[in-house]
């Protein structure tokens, strides 16, 4: 079978907030609406120093659990005006975050369902291509102990790398901390999809 | 409930490595453990759509700013988004972005003492039609100088930025032009194993889509990630 061969990766380098940064694509739901939460972290490469030049992108289902996309087959409800699709280039303390609702389970492969999760895709000057991850929450401890993907992890160091953890912070919006390593000894475990 | 529909694997000679020695920033930014395998759930074969998305008039022209001509020499460059199976892949986002014709970004950490255009920004996006097929008017770029070894200097590039219709199509590369002497020392493009692959990220000159006493064409086609299991139909 004759296949078309893709086309190559390459790094977005240093200048990509040029395309990249945009007002307001950090927020999937407004700050103040009902169930928002805020994932924030920072981008570390492997000598420690936080990454300035990164982006890093979430895609989510909505907090029904329904990716808003037509090869999502179940019969969790849409919500208009959530896309699942978020931006945020890092600052220059190597920060980011979003706002957004935590998503709800979906399903895994055979019967199985996923723990609420992020997907997200990381780039940057010194990375030639996207390295993929995702988060997971602290308070969901019952549904990420059956999570099909977490679980073909075993060390429990590296299970946590991937899990946000959860800061009530005192009535305001709830926040969850989620730092990316990109190198070293609490290096973020990466997906090969 | 049926099972989504795989995309298929990545070949480690059709992308670069994440570390590649000649390019010194990869050196403290790639993982050093292997990335774990994952089937693909619902999650991976899902990605955002853009469907709301309207994009300004103009914003798929970067020679001109504010009513105002850029410096340098006007392009096309236009093509399509297929995937490996040679469909097209409509409506999907395109973003690029570019340094001026002489060699300088609109960006505070850029130092290059060449001039900066008040009459070019260097970013643009397009949404690709029904058949799969973009084309943005802009200027050609210039090589440019950087730190990674004495004497570095990048071959003219253009960034572009594509989604696809997965989270796992996603696809950020640079687009090159024909016959560029400084391909030979550049390590982000001599990063891919594969020297079909590295001459895929080459654009094309073409003499048809130019417009006379207007501007030069080059074209160049996308190929993003396909099904895995696509059945091959042989025209019989
Ligand atoms: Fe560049």
């Amino acid at each position: 079978m004759s296949k078309m061969g893709v086309t190559a990766s390459q790094t977005v380098g240093p200048f990509l907030s040029i395309a990249m940064r945009s007002e307001g694509q950090e927020y999937l739901v407004p700050k103040n609406s009902k169930n928002a939460i805020k994932i924030h972290g920072i981008v570390y490469d492997g000598e420690g120093t936080p990454v300035p030049d990164a982006v890093i992108e979430i895609w989510q289902a909505n907090i029904n659990g329904k990716y808003d996309h037509p090869e999502d087959n179940s019969d969790n409800e849409l919500i208009k005006g959530f896309s699942g699709f978020g931006r945020s280039c890092t600052n220059n303390e190597g920060q980011f975050f979003f706002v957004t609702q935590k998503p709800g389970r979906v399903n895994g492969r055979g019967n199985s369902l996923q723990a609420p999760h992020l997907a997200v895709n990381i780039l940057a000057r010194g990375m030639l291509k996207q390295q993929v991850t995702r988060i997971y929450f602290s308070d969901e401890v019952q549904s990420n102990a059956e999570d099909p993907v977490l679980n073909q992890i075993d060390d429990e160091l590296e299970r946590k790398t991937l899990i946000a953890n959860f800061n009530p912070n005192g009535g305001l919006i709830d926040e969850y901390e989620f730092h990316i390593y990109l190198q070293g000894e609490n290096e973020t475990i990466f997906f090969d999809v | 409930m049926t099972e989504p529909e795989s995309y298929s694997r990545e070949s480690k000679k059709d992308h670069p490595p994440a570390f590649y020695r000649d390019y010194k920033s990869t050196t403290f930014r790639h993982p050093k453990n292997r990335a774990i395998k994952i089937d693909h759930t619902v999650t991976e074969v899902t990605g955002p759509l853009f469907s709301s998305v309207k994009l300004e008039p103009g914003e798929g022209d970067l020679s001109i700013e504010n009513g105002k001509e850029a410096q340098g020499q006007r392009i096309f460059v236009s093509g399509r988004v297929l995937d490996e199976g040679g469909r097209p892949v409509p409506n999907t986002l395109i973003e690029i972005w570019q340094c001026n014709a002489a060699g300088r970004y609109l960006h505070p950490n850029d130092q290059h003492p060449a001039p900066l255009d008040p009459n070019f920004v260097g970013r643009g996006r397009m949404i690709s039609n029904e058949k799969g097929e973009y084309k943005f008017t802009t200027i050609k770029p210039g090589a440019y100088p950087w730190g990674n070894h004495f004497n570095a200097w990048r071959p003219a590039h253009i960034h572009f930025s594509l989604f696809g219709p997965a989270f796992v199509t996603r696809l950020v590369t640079q687009m090159y032009f024909p016959e560029d002497p400084l391909f030979a020392f550049d390590p982000i493009f001599n990063s891919i194993p594969s020297e079909s692959a590295r001459k895929r990220m080459i654009s094309e000159f073409d003499l048809d889509t130019t417009e006379p006493d207007f501007a030069l064409s080059f074209k160049f086609d996308f190929v993003l990630r396909g099904r895995q299991a696509t059945p091959f139909e042989n025209g019989a």
